[in-house]
């Protein structure tokens, strides 16, 4: 190696803002949500309640759950797209919106008088609602993946599983406009799952899909 | 390669606001730096870190914005160096040429300029096992003895022996192998 390349890299140095880890990483996600709203609102249609909806605590609480979920998956993903990048500490965060809906699906579930539990648990939609959260999430991790292979995640398993968990969250909000569901207990076990499965599969997939050279 | 750690931070903060001075001389440091750190984790192979140190500057060069200006500089850049070089193992293995399982091993024993290749991979894999592994496994798969007189040897049983082979082999599997490129 001669002393050709290091000046020819040199000469190369302009700012390109296109590669910046946040703007790179949040534009693959608006564009993957976008993909994934579309298809939800042409494919399923938004909540046949729509209007009244918004007056309601749990389509609030649901939103929020998964709302700060993807939020904090995000923030691993954006540590994690960097060769050095360490999650340990930000992991913790994964955890409080889990326990704040698990907190609200109890006071729910205490509440309510025994009969109507059955359908705080199963709803009407348990058997698909993680499949078409797992669907929806689909456009967002494709986004997501590419956006970090042109980054430079070095633990590629880690990642890869941050950016399912993002993608599902993600994806789980865009599914929380169509679904009618009002159990929290509903939303903690079907929601969880629908958003856990694409983490396992960028946890499996992450060492092939996002290597880089 | 004098630079320290805050040298090294204050040229690449420059180099990615554009100074192309800066960023020269970063990488001329960098290219000692990462050679010496290939050739260390080569077993002396001076080729094979010539090209792994151009692979990797282009690499830092390419991705330079996932360095957080508000981090140290250096682990960001082994960190890099580190990915190259399991990137490296992997596709070495791939070609056959490394010990990924047992029969990458029986196949380096037998002659031709490709064994000599594998040979040379081979010993890189064995020195990053421990000292008795390492014994245990060279006579074993590659001088070819059978279970029985290496458990003579090494003053072990022979289940013994095989156990400490496959684990060994594990191990190596892991370094090497298939898995994830850098997860501790």
């Amino acid at each position: 190696m001669t002393d050709d390349l290091l000046d020819a890299l040199a000469r190369d140095i302009a700012p390109r803002p296109t590669r910046r880890v946040g703007p790179r990483l949040a534009l693959a996600l608006g564009v993957g949500a976008f993909v994934s709203l579309v298809g939800v609102m042409l494919l399923l249609g938004p909540r046949s309640d729509f209007p009244a909806a918004l007056g309601r605590a749990m389509f609030w609480t649901k939103l929020f759950y998964v709302l700060a979920l993807a939020a904090s998956a995000l923030g691993c993903v954006e540590r994690l797209a960097r060769p050095d990048g360490e999650v340990r500490r930000r992991v913790g965060w994964l955890a409080a919106p889990v326990a704040a809906m698990a907190l609200a699906a109890l006071a729910q579930w205490i509440l309510a008088p025994t009969a109507m539990h059955q359908t705080l648990l199963m709803g009407n939609s348990a058997a698909v609602c993680p499949w078409l959260i797992l669907t929806a999430a689909a456009p967002i991790f494709v986004a997501l993946a590419w956006a970090m292979r042109g980054l430079a995640p070095t633990r590629l398993r880690t990642a890869g599983a941050m950016a399912g968990l993002a993608a599902g969250a993600a994806g789980a909000v865009v599914y929380a406009l169509h679904c009618r569901e009002m159990g929290g207990a509903f939303v903690l076990i079907w929601y969880s799952m629908g958003v856990l499965a694409p983490a396992v599969f960028g946890w499996l997939a992450g060492p092939t899909l996002l290597r880089w050279r | 390669m004098g630079a320290s750690e805050p040298e090294l931070r204050t040229l690449m903060v420059a180099a990615l606001d554009g100074d192309a001075r800066a960023y020269r001389a970063l990488l001329g440091d960098l290219r000692l730096r990462l050679g010496a750190f290939f050739v260390r984790r080569l077993g002396g192979s001076q080729a094979e870190a010539d090209d792994l140190v151009q692979e990797t500057l282009i690499a830092i060069h390419t991705r330079r914005e996932t360095y957080d200006p508000r981090q140290p500089f250096t682990p960001w850049l082994f960190a890099v160096a580190r990915y190259k070089l399991a990137d490296h193992f992997r596709r070495v293995g791939r070609r056959g040429a490394a010990p990924l399982d047992e029969e990458a091993l029986e196949i380096s024993v037998e002659g031709g300029a490709e064994a000599s290749d594998a040979r040379r991979d081979v010993e890189v894999a064995l020195a990053s096992l421990p000292e008795r592994s390492r014994g245990l496994l060279r006579m074993l798969k590659i001088e070819g003895a059978t279970v029985a007189e290496t458990a003579a040897r090494f003053d072990m049983s022979e289940g013994a022996v095989k156990v400490a082979a496959h684990r060994a082999m594990k191990s190596l599997a892991q370094r090497f192998g298939s898995g994830d490129v850098a997860d501790d």
